[in-house]
């Protein structure tokens, strides 16, 4: 299958199989000091610090979460107006600008992409290792933004609410300026990365699907993370100098910075989901000892999606005052994106079909993630439709359908993918009865917090209200009681990592039997990743417990 | 809490079904039937994925180390059907979507006119033809009634949900919503796009009445007995209708706004430490022109009501802060 170039001539260094590198030269102490790692270039480093990082701020979002829906339990306020609306502002876009966007692709990614490849590193280490500094930037001016004043606009800074109230909205916009540099940086990085340095002998039709989805993710981040900047440097240039583009009392068009806004934002909805896919593709394929069901429909199906994902935007805006029109046009391409969506979906299911099931944790968040997933995209059709959408716009089943999604998807796949590659990165293997637990933990709390929420919305609460009418409650609250248990849940999944980083077993080069690259290397790897350039003979789901028959195998 | 949501779903005070909130206009039974058809496609389609990955997980689950799997790669028939069904349904989805937004979006030509102006954070509902204005939407029932609206400050929304309409309320631009209702009753009015501090007690109602009551209701210029009430208490019903008191207590207590409890005649300090005296100059200028002069210790969000108030409604309203005020 794979193998490494030389591995035979005499004297060369082939890690035999489960070996630990722990105690012996790795990544992790070829080099000692803090500046080795906040100037390290190594893709495996920086991948870490984006990790401990975006986990810090997955943290600090949950708990301004749970603050929202401890002031949700009850009709009446518990915070006042102005600090409910502070919370769930900080709350999206600390989940939005420095969770979700970055975590996949910038935290895993930068640790797996290089070493799938069979590459020493990402093409421009020393962008990547900019592109932490800038996201440290970034986020340094959301921290700066809480403590003065904090923001009260929204994740989505809609205007003319953000150029007219007293929060601190331009500090806010400079962070999330700032922080699509970091993403333009990742996403440049990965699509050369991609396009030049893959191992000997791995075509694009050999790539792991994981590849496929970051290289989709890389191509929007490029190419819609710019529209965003723009808008929001017209955005603090509207606030501090009063140019008029979004006032309507100067002959600007408020409508104007909604289409903006989503230009950037639909198609960042698929920067934050397709990793995800990607992930629970190497999830499932490798816990069920079988080839991904439809190689290429999965793996083009992200390239058609990153490409439609940019004509959908008025889908956000059908109620807002926008042409007739226009939302048919946009409701009819909503609806040609979930094709390629609903493909994958397929594809997964279909992956199981006489496989050889492992449940360990990876596994059970990528079930996990199906069963929410499929939940988050099929909601979506209620949306797309236009007299539906008019009902359920801004209500509760746009929050329940959005966290289902991103969520259920993102986050559920991201937490997989990180018990998927722990043991690669830190050498040890984690608790798996206190994964599992996690799992089914964060699986349950998670539908408890959301389910709710779509009953909620259809029945026409609205959403960013701090309070609400009686006859909301009972939902409401179970909402809350659900959000304990998620949050349990999470904190157990803390704990496994945690734990194992202290007494977990020493892991093995390649704990799950993988085929691709990076469980060739050592664990954890090297340095500079691997002992000679590995070739790519097979495709990556080319597992050994494969019936070949005659009549049916195909390529060989 | 099982017993809460059960409860929930059977709660008779509020009407309406388990998902959807009372229907009153014949298009909000359209929209919950596409509704409704969404849900069981839905349904239909999640036992299928989550019903077979059950199957599966559990059918091919790991009993030995190695344990043989197939080599299937794929299979284009497969790929095809399950590309082209979905493909259709969708297209029926957004068709229906597409064939009931029209008529929601195109009011008849017999619509009754109302104008409504949101503002932070209350709703005025203005009646062109009878000048009458109301912070409650009074319609007849089986009217199409058509609402041409717009903001004084930031965006908001016009949300019913037993009339299942919704649309954007944009400053410096109409924007057009109707609707038909065929049941007598009070419906919910929620403002749905995010306007700051009080966004969530932005909220009103659509009381439905007989053809007759609303006539009487037209006839008596918006329910109010003019020839035998006071100007003060005219004013007092004014301070409501135009939301002045989702701002401004009566009773002494700092809300948004100052209160406006024994303030007439008095100095009344200002933002940056000027003083000023209370009169009807003061009050007029704080009505039509809120930010000229800023309250100390509140922030300069009033939205003006220039043009939006005649000099009756004005001057009955300084009666009635001149009463209290006392």
């Amino acid at each position: 299958m794979f193998r490494e170039k030389k591995t035979s001539s005499a004297g060369a260094v082939a890690a035999s199989p489960g070996e630990n590198l722990l105690g012996k030269e790795n990544y992790l102490n070829a080099k000692r000091g803090i500046g080795s790692w906040l100037f390290t270039v190594d893709h495996k480093r920086i991948g870490l610090m984006y990790l401990a990082a975006v986990l810090t701020f997955f943290f600090v979002g949950g708990v301004l979460a749970l603050l929202v829906r401890y002031e949700l339990l009850t009709p009446g306020p518990t915070l006042t107006g102005d600090a409910y609306n502070k919370a769930f502002t900080l709350h999206g876009a600390i989940m939005v600008f420095l969770v979700i966007i970055p975590s996949i692709p910038a935290a895993l990614g930068n640790f797996v992409v290089p070493l799938m490849l069979g590459a020493k590193d990402v093409a421009f280490p020393k962008m990547n290792l900019a592109s932490l500094h800038i996201y440290v930037l970034g986020a340094a001016f959301f921290l700066y933004t809480i403590f003065t004043g904090s923001i009260d606009t929204g994740w989505t800074f809609y205007t003319p609410y953000s150029t007219s109230t007293q929060s601190s909205v331009i500090s806010a916009v400079m962070g999330a300026f700032i922080l699509g540099f970091s993403s333009i940086f990742t996403g440049v990085n990965f699509i050369v990365t991609i396009h030049k340095m893959r191992a000997p002998g791995m075509t694009w039709g050999k790539m792991p699907l994981f590849l496929w989805a970051t290289y989709a993710t890389a191509v929007i981040q490029v190419l819609a993370t710019p529209v965003l900047a723009i808008t929001l440097v017209l955005l603090a240039l509207e606030r501090s100098l009063g140019i008029g583009i979004f006032d309507p009392a100067k002959g600007g068009d408020p409508v104007l910075f909604q289409h903006f806004f989503w230009f950037y934002s639909h198609p960042a909805v698929y920067i934050m989901i397709l990793p995800g896919f990607g992930v629970i593709s190497e999830i499932i394929t490798i816990n069920s000892r079988k080839h991904i069901f439809g190689y290429r429909a999965v793996a083009l199906s992200s390239v058609a999606i990153a490409v439609i994902g940019f004509l959908v935007w008025g889908h956000h805006m059908f109620v807002s005052g926008q042409s007739e029109f226009a939302s048919a046009i946009f409701s009819f391409l909503t609806f040609a994106v979930a094709v390629p969506t609903a493909i994958k979906v397929f594809s997964w299911v279909t992956t199981l079909y006489k496989g050889s099931i492992q449940y360990n944790t990876p596994m059970i968040y990528a079930l996990s993630f199906l069963f929410l997933f499929t939940i988050g995209g099929l909601t979506g059709l209620f949306l797309g439709a236009l007299s539906v959408d008019v009902h359920l716009h801004d209500t509760y089943f746009v929050v329940a359908h959005f966290h289902y999604v991103m969520m259920g998807g993102t986050i559920v796949a991201f937490i997989g993918g990180i018990f998927h590659w722990w043991p690669k990165m830190t050498g040890r293997m984690y608790s798996e009865p206190l994964g599992i637990i996690s799992a089914i933990m964060v699986f349950m709390g998670f539908n408890m917090t959301f389910l709710p929420q779509f009953v909620l919305g259809s029945r026409g609460m609205p959403r960013r209200y701090h309070e609400y009418l009686p006859h909301f409650a009972p939902l409401h609250q179970m909402s809350t009681y659900g959000s304990w248990v998620l949050a349990l849940g999470l904190v157990i999944a803390a704990y496994a990592l945690i734990k194992s980083l202290y007494n977990g077993p020493l892991a093995t080069k390649n704990p799950w039997n993988g085929k691709s690259l990076e469980w060739e290397t050592d664990t954890p790897p090297i340095e500079h990743n691997f002992h000679h350039q590995p070739v790519c003979t097979a495709g990556p789901y080319d597992f050994e417990e494969i019936e070949h028959k005659p009549s049916t195998a195909r390529g060989h | 809490m099982i017993s809460n949501f059960l409860r929930l779903s059977s709660e008779a005070s509020l009407g309406g079904s388990f998902w959807m909130p009372p229907q009153a206009t014949a298009l909000a039974a359209n929209t919950d039937a596409l509704f409704y058809f969404i849900l069981v496609l839905c349904v239909i389609f999640f036992i299928i994925v989550v019903g077979a990955m059950f199957y599966f997980a559990i059918k091919y689950r790991r009993r030995s180390p190695n344990q043989r799997t197939s080599d299937i790669k794929g299979s284009h028939t497969v790929e095809l059907v399950w590309s082209v069904i979905p493909a259709i349904l969708l297209i029926i989805i957004f068709a229906w979507g597409f064939k009931d937004w029209l008529a929601l979006s195109i009011p008849p030509a017999n619509a009754l006119d109302v104008r409504v102006t949101g503002r932070k954070w209350s709703w005025a509902f203005n009646y062109p033809k009878d000048n009458i204005t109301a912070n409650e939407l009074i319609v007849p029932v089986d009217q199409p009634v058509r609402l041409t609206m717009s903001s004084t400050d930031v965006l908001h929304s016009f949300f019913v949900p037993a009339f299942r309409i919704k649309r954007d309320v944009l400053p410096n631009r109409y924007t057009v919503v109707w609707f038909e209702a065929n049941t007598t009753g009070d419906f919910e009015i929620y403002c749905t796009e995010y306007c700051g501090t009080d966004h969530s007690r932005m909220l009103s109602k659509v009381k439905v009445l007989s053809q007759t009551d609303y006539d009487k209701w037209i006839q008596t210029g918006g329910g109010l007995d003019k020839a035998n009430m006071s100007s003060v208490d005219l004013g007092k019903l004014y301070f409501t209708q135009f939301g002045c008191n989702s701002c401004h207590s009566v009773d002494g207590t700092a809300k948004i706004g100052p209160t406006l409890a024994k303030k007439y005649g008095t100095e009344h300090e200002l933002e940056g430490g000027a003083k000023v005296l209370v009169d009807d100059n003061y009050l007029r200028e704080s009505i039509v022109n809120p930010t000229a002069k800023i309250a100390k210790g509140f922030a300069p969000v009033m939205p003006s009501f220039q043009g939006q108030i005649n000099d009756e409604q004005m001057n009955a309203l300084i009666d009635y802060i001149k009463e209290i005020g006392k």
